[in-house]
Order: structure tokens, then sequence, then C-alpha cells
């Protein structure tokens, strides 16, 4: 069984900061298939959160395929995550490091580059939703 | 006595007015909060919190309009009281009275009333039930108070600045055993607090009051998927003020930041956009009465 943990300081949403907790307990093996969730009352008890909040992460959970609910038993690891594969994965971080090269000689420093990334992920997501 | 509103939810408002002499308390207040949310109010002092709670749990009758709460209009009668749990802002215990008593008494004046839960956690709490109600901590007496009404097992669960008198580790213990009572059944919590921070916690639903109008009331998720903030450098803004609601804007010489509710996707790119968190959205809001400050041109000049 594993505990949660939510920091103001993270620039997740609490449903997130759960779920990102969940995979990265699963890829460092310290949850596996077969392995019971804290019930959602538990959560909502440790944390002092909304029941939503818990709900919501164990859906996208879900929707990925890494846990299972069972109705009136709990929720259940089903699998370990898959990101892209580790070509996929090098071959995205050579194009941004080429990115990045190409920003540094335009003369933006390390927090403006930051600070143009978030804005992008923000505003392309806006577009998504909306 | 089922009337059409209920399915629109647990809690509603339509056009909710209180006057006090020549003066709204609150005014034209309309909202519908579905059933199993936790509904955050914020508002300055005076905006018109406590007013509406107490409508609400019908202590005091609206001037204007009329609420809906658990089916029923909200009155000072048995058939209404006992659906609900009201907690105002003082903990209204008896100080000379036991937890035992308390409990009691609400087991002889409530039908439903249902203890052993609240019991439990009391005793986990290591609070002890046979000492008079005075000689406790503030969070203590709030644990109590909060045990009393969820024991009646109430529909809708009305907070007035429950946690406001307390320290940060008994806040948490409060919020705590209130999250777990919702996570429990179909409970409807509506509670005041200037705790933005908590608030964001606990709440999936929110409702802002400025000055006795209700300036926004929605899910907390929307709410922070529709409020924005755009800098950039300073030029025309009609076509961001022509497309969506900017509640804030400041202007330097250069620059424009804007706080914004978005009614749609934003087409110009040039805009840096940043997601706000509630307090950050409260505090556009709630600085919307007073004039938005410009910066003058003088001091501009003189760096």
């Amino acid at each position: 069984m594993i505990t949660f943990h939510l920091t103001a300081h993270s620039n997740l949403p609490p449903y997130l900061q759960i779920v990102e907790q969940v995979r990265q307990a699963l890829l460092a093996g310290v949850l596996r298939p077969g392995d019971r969730l804290p019930t959602v009352k538990e959560v909502v008890g440790s944390l002092a959160i909304n029941p939503n909040t818990v709900l919501k992460a164990y859906r996208d959970l879900e929707r990925e395929g890494l846990v299972e609910g069972r109705q009136g038993v709990g929720t259940f690891v089903t699998r370990r995550p898959d990101g892209p594969s580790p070509s996929d994965q090098a071959a995205l971080r050579r194009a941004l490091a080429t990115w990045v090269a190409k920003a540094q000689r335009a003369g933006l420093a390390d927090g403006d580059i930051e600070s143009m990334v978030r804005s992008v992920l923000v505003s392309t997501a806006d577009e998504g939703v909306a | 006595m089922t009337s059409p509103d209920r399915a629109a939810g647990a809690i509603v408002a339509d056009g909710l007015g209180k006057r006090y002499g020549a003066k709204w308390a609150l005014r034209d207040c309309s909202f519908a909060i579905p059933q199993g949310r936790v509904c955050g109010l914020v508002g300055a002092n005076g905006a018109g919190k406590t007013t509406l709670l107490r409508m609400l749990s019908g202590l005091s009758r609206p001037t204007t309009g009329r609420a809906e709460v658990a089916g029923q209009t909200p009155r000072d009668a048995v058939e209404y009281l006992g659906e609900i749990g009201y907690l105002a802002q003082d903990v209204p215990l008896y100080r000379r009275w036991s937890v035992t008593d308390h409990l009691r008494m609400g087991a002889h004046l409530n039908p439903r009333w249902e203890d052993t839960a609240g019991r439990e956690r009391l005793r986990a709490l290591r609070i002890p039930l046979e000492q008079k109600v005075g000689t406790l901590s503030g969070g203590q007496r709030a644990q109590v108070a909060l045990a009393l009404a969820l024991a009646k097992q109430p529909h809708v669960l009305m907070l007035d600045e429950p946690v406001a008198a307390l320290d940060p580790l008994a806040r948490r213990g409060f919020l705590s055993t209130l999250s777990e009572a919702v996570a429990d059944g179909e409970l409807t919590v509506i509670l005041s607090s200037h705790l933005v921070a908590d608030l964001e916690r606990v709440c999936d639903h929110v409702i802002v009051l400025s000055d006795a109008q209700t300036l926004l009331a929605d899910d907390l998720d929307d709410v922070l998927a529709t409020h924005r903030l755009l800098t950039g450098p300073r030029r025309d803004t009609a076509a961001i003020e022509r497309d969506h609601t900017v509640l804030r804007i400041e202007k330097t010489h250069r620059q424009v930041s804007m706080w914004v509710q978005l009614h749609g996707p934003l087409h110009d790119p040039n805009w840096h956009v940043e997601e706000l968190g509630l307090e950050e959205i409260m505090l556009a809001y709630l600085g919307l009465g007073s004039a938005a400050p410009v910066e003058p041109e003088l001091s501009e000049a003189a760096r």
C-alpha cells in the first residue's frame, strides 16, 4: 500500500499529483499488478481533500488501463505504465535539444525558455478544451 | 414535498435577496449546487456570506426570491431543520455540558440520530467524552460540533467559517473529518472561509460574493479551466474585452496584464498565457469593485 502527498508548489493540480505518484510507484516497482490502491475514503481522510479529486485520479488511471475498479472491493493495479518506446523518447529529446540550442543562440535564458514552454503547454491545452 | 427544482440541485437559490433597512445584505443571488458537492463560499467581510447561510438554514427570511434546500423551502420548522445541519460561526455548544450530554440531547431531539461513528471518531481523536465542553480546546470543540451536526445524518450541511479560529493542525483534522463524511454518502456541503488554500483542497464548487452581489457560482474545475492571466506588450485590448470577460487589467507604459475569464479559445498567440490558482482568481474578482490600478505615466517616466 502507498500513501499520497500533495504540495502546493507543484505545477500539477492535486488529481494529477495522485496520478503521477501512482505512475512513479508503478515504474519504481513499489506498486505491482494485483496491489490494491488506498480507498477513496482513506485518501480523503489522510489528505483532507475532496473525494472527487481522488475519483478523478483513479478514473484517469483506469482509462490508461493501469488500474481496475472492482465494485465494492476496491481499485487494483493491472499493469505497469508504458511510455513512448526508448527510441521514440530519445528522438523527441534530440529534437528538443536542437530547439533549445536555437533558442539559446537567439538569446533566451533558461528561465525564458521554461516560461515559453509552459505558456505553449497551457495554450494548446486550452485549444483542446474549448 | 418534492418540487420540480429538486433535480437542479441540492441547494438552489433563485433571485434570493435580503434587505436590512435601506441596505441590501444580499441581492438577486441565484445558483444551483448539485447534490454531493462541497461548495466553498468566499467573499470579503460583509459580502453577504453569513446572510446567505442564515437564509438557507431557515433562520432568516428572504426579502426577495426563494431558496430550496434538499427539496424544501428553508424555514424554522422541525420537518426542515431535521434534514439539514448548520454550524454558526461561534460553535454553538453548551460549555457546562459534557460531550456525552450533547450526544444524548441530540438523540432525544432527532429521529434519525446516529452517533456511533461520531463517538468512535471523537475517541480516536482522544477527545474526553465526559469532560465539560468549555474545557476542551478550540479544535476539539469544532470536532465535537461537527460530530453532532453529522450525527443528525443531514442531507445538506452548512458551515459558517468553521475553521477560522483553528490552528493549522486542528484545521486539517476538521477538514479530514468533513471530507470523509462526504466520501461516505450523498451529503452536500456549503462552507464559508477566507482560507482559499483550504477551499481549493476540499471543495469542488465555488461561490464568490462581493458587496451583496454573486460574482461567480460554478464547479471548481470549470473555474480553474476558464481563468487565465494574459500578459504582453502594451497594445489594443479591445478584441480580448469583446470575446472574454476581463476581471482586472494592469497597464504600464509598455506592458498589459489581464486577469480574464475565457469564453472560448484564445486566437491571438502573442499573449503570454498563465494558469491561475483559486486564490489569484478570487483576488481578481474581489478587486472588481475597486478602480483598476493603472500605473500613472509619471512613475514610468521617473524610472
